[in-house]
């Protein structure tokens, strides 16, 4: 029901995205978040984004990220 | 990391011994269930406070008579059954999807979508998507609902097992003895639905109700703040997931479930029947339910006698109080979602007999 | 695409006739080259320093064929000497079997044989003896390989479930989950675009190394299908004792963490292929870490735990990264991935 972590779009066409979470590049759709952008952290769940995620409270909420600087710096490996 | 742990734990330590009984605290999703056990939380908490794990799984409250429905698809020569992984082990009356997968015809998807694009590649086949899951997931399935009907792909259609978490909470707090002093609420349905939909709970039941996520740190904020209320004499609705949770939620996503789908009564493994608790397709995309494309009856299986997993979500009696653990109900042969799933309690008792230690 | 019969297997490549000879000499035989396969014997003769022996077999089933970090081909030598090192013993020799589906690419075989004999040589065993078969198409998908291998135990060693006492300190030799998670990527229903890759690897190097400096080893294992969780476990049930082991000193890549999060999946019970969990006595356990970190398959190695006494049942417990403790249970057997 629930399970769903942060991940990056890196690639955005309509409502085709990739997203990457630490280096691990998955296929999805933003049909429901429609105001998503390229470089935006979003929660996957079952292969759809379904809500923005706070870059600031992200930090604060999972571990992974607060420890990996690297899972923020994906927003620079964004392409177009 | 570690600090705001610990604080959180004094302050827990602390509302604890203060309010003196015991406290029960249900949470209702079972990605909550799952990460409470992974972290071993309960070995922090104190003594006399308690951790119910609620009918949250939707996978485990599934009724047998949807798997059932689900296996006598799989074994039609022309149907492709789509599910996700979760239900590969789940057990109808004559087995799972597991055991059937002699057969090639069982997919398993991480998404709808594929769901939906096992239609569009298999056009002789008729795609049936086993669509479960909470508010969280309904969305998922409406958008491919749609894509189905826009692009005519006729060969397409889903089982709903979609539940609603609201009207299970209020069937819990309806019943006379069930003891639920507050609830740790789901986070990513929340993320659909708004944390505000839960003030309803708050103002008719007086519990506390806090949205957390699925982190350990999460859920033992989540903790804290209820155990802060409840020494305060409160009951208040609270969302400590800013990252991801509003309180309206996210409307396009509200919007296309309201489109595609209408709550209906549904049946729930070990609970029964609940009103307005699940989620049927509208008329309009009628042709895509695979309940009235192959007529499946929606009335439940015959429900074993004696299980009693509804008492025991809630913390009533122990595992062994319930005259089927052990003997009709096991791990290997489960019947209720206490059993079906492996983090619940009576799986948990089964395995490693009675320890505090989770 | 038209099949000609050079550039596929044909049933008639199993058939023990002349394509099967031309089969062994020109493409088996040159990849895997050493004096006694070349015989072609039915048997191999071997002149073994001793008769304390260890022999194991093994079958290689992975798909896909070949991933980031090895193929079926250097998992099938690894994956076997691997288990010959955990016992004790120096790899001496190794059978090769192969069952090849009709219509499998040749050139595909020859990539396979290719990395068996490139593994085996850097390794220091040799393929003595095989097999060849071949079925109908659908009957094998692709290729099957099975290795059986001998090992000539080394002296003093004696491994075993029975040496293993409360307070013996268990040590892994790197990050779990990489080998397991890496596949999982490549699944069809899952496939997904990565940095994993796979650690498959020799281990004989690193163990010989450890046996022969250290003398506090007890017991040695290869956390293969299951993960570390059914390594742990094993040792619990076998020994009637108990396991303790601490979250925050297990190492895990974060690519493979997220991965895991990503699908649902508990490393813990994610295969490796190129680690050893060893249970050594309190005293040599400095030692022995020392040993792996200046090896490079041992650079993350650490100590993630110890064995206690029996309270109950005998258990798996974990204390997880926020101080919580709980247990961990012998996984299924079969790794789904979740949306719940």
């Amino acid at each position: 029901m629930c399970l769903a972590i942060p991940a990056r779009i890196i690639e955005l066409n309509g409502d085709k995205a990739v997203v990457d979470a630490m280096g691990n590049r998955f296929k999805a759709k933003t049909t429901l978040l429609p105001e998503a952008k390229l470089g935006d952290l979003v929660l996957i769940h079952a292969g759809f984004a379904i809500s923005l995620v706070d870059e600031e409270e992200a930090k604060k909420t999972w571990q992974l990220i607060s420890e990996i600087n690297e899972f923020m710096d994906t927003q620079n490996r964004v392409s177009g | 990391m570690l600090d705001r742990i610990n604080k959180a734990q004094d302050i827990i330590n602390a509302a604890c011994k203060t309010l003196g009984r015991q406290i029960n605290i249900m949470e209702v999703c079972g990605t909550h269930t799952v990460s409470i056990f992974r972290s071993g939380i309960r070995s922090i908490l104190p003594v006399n406070l308690k951790l119910l794990s609620g009918p949250g799984c939707p996978v485990c409250v599934t009724d047998q008579g949807y798997i059932d429905a689900v296996l006598r698809l799989a074994d039609r020569d022309d149907c492709i059954i789509a599910t996700y992984g979760d239900m590969i082990r789940v057990p109808g009356k004559d087995g799972s999807l597991e055991t059937k997968q002699v057969k090639a015809n069982i997919k398993i998807v991480l998404s709808s979508e594929d769901a939906l694009q096992l239609a569009k590649d298999n056009p002789g086949k008729t795609v049936v998507f086993v669509a479960v899951g909470f508010e969280t997931t309904a969305p998922a399935t409406a958008v491919v609902v749609k894509e189905a009907a826009a692009g005519s792909v006729d060969n397409f259609c889903i089982l709903s097992g979609h539940k609603l978490v609201i009207p299970a909470m209020r069937a819990l707090l309806s019943e006379k003895n069930h003891n639920i002093n507050a609830f740790l609420c789901p986070g990513h349905v929340s993320a659909i639905i708004g944390y505000g939909a839960f003030a309803e709970i708050v103002e008719d039941f007086g519990r506390p109700c806090v949205v957390a996520g699925f982190e350990p740190v999460q859920i033992i904020e989540g903790l804290c703040e209820i155990c802060r209320q409840l020494s305060a004499g409160k009951a208040e609705l609270k969302s400590i997931y800013s990252a991801v949770v509003t309180e309206k939620g996210n409307i396009a996503a509200q919007q296309i479930v309201n489109e595609c789908f209408e709550p209906a009564d549904g049946y729930w493994r070990g609970l029964g029947k609940i009103q307005k608790s699940t989620l049927k397709l509208k008329d309009k995309y009628g042709q895509f339910d695979a309940f009235r494309r192959f007529d499946i009856s929606e009335e439940p299986s015959e429900e074993i006698k004696g299980c009693r997993c509804g008492e025991v979500l809630c913390g009533l009696i122990e595992p062994t109080e319930c005259g089927l653990f052990g003997r009709d109900c096991t791990p290997q042969e489960p019947v209720g979602p206490c059993m079906v799933s492996s983090e619940g309690v009576c799986s948990a008792w089964f395995k490693y007999g009675r320890k505090k230690r989770r | 695409m038209k099949k000609t019969g050079n550039d596929r297997i044909l049933l008639a490549h199993g058939g023990g006739g002349q394509l099967m000879d031309d089969l062994i000499r020109q493409h088996i035989l040159p990849s895997l080259k050493n004096d006694a396969l070349a015989e072609l014997g039915d048997s191999a003769k071997l002149n073994l320093a001793s008769n304390s022996l260890c022999f194991t077999t093994d079958s290689y089933v992975v798909k896909p064929l070949f991933f980031n970090g090895g193929d079926i081909g250097k998992l099938a030598v690894c994956g076997t000497v691997n288990d010959l090192a955990v016992a004790g013993s120096r790899p001496v020799a190794l059978a090769l079997s192969l069952i090849i589906e009709d219509g499998f690419e040749i050139e595909l075989l020859d990539k396979i044989l290719a990395n068996i004999g490139e593994t085996a040589r850097q390794i220091g065993v040799d393929i003595v003896t095989g097999d060849t078969k071949t079925v109908e198409a659908g009957a094998a998908d692709r290729i099957f390989i099975n290795t059986a291998g001998i090992g000539v135990r080394l002296t003093g060693v004696d491994l075993g479930f029975k040496k293993i006492a409360v307070g013996d300190k268990i040590m892994i030799n790197g990050t779990i989950g990489d080998h397991g998670m890496t596949i999982i990527s490549q699944r069809e229903e899952i496939k997904f675009q990565s940095q994993l890759k796979s650690d498959c690897a020799s281990l004989a190097g690193l163990i010989r190394e450890l046996l022969e400096n250290t003398s506090g080893i007890k017991f040695m294992r290869d956390p293969t299908r299951g993960g570390l969780a059914a390594t742990l476990n094993e040792i619990a049930r076998s020994t009637a004792l108990s396991v303790e082991i601490r979250e925050t000193d297990i190492p895990v890549r974060p690519e493979v963490q997220a991965a895991a999060d990503m699908l649902g999946f508990d490393v813990l019970t994610i295969a490796n292929e190129g680690k050893f969990v060893a249970v050594v006595s309190p005293e040599s356990a400095d030692d022995c870490l020392s040993i792996c970190r200046n090896n490079k398959l041992g650079k993350e190695a650490n100590i993630i735990g110890e064995i206690v006494e029996t309270l109950d049942v005998p258990l798996v417990e974990i204390e997880t990264r926020i101080g919580g403790k709980r247990i961990v249970q012998m996984p299924y057997g079969r790794e789904l991935p979740r949306i719940c």
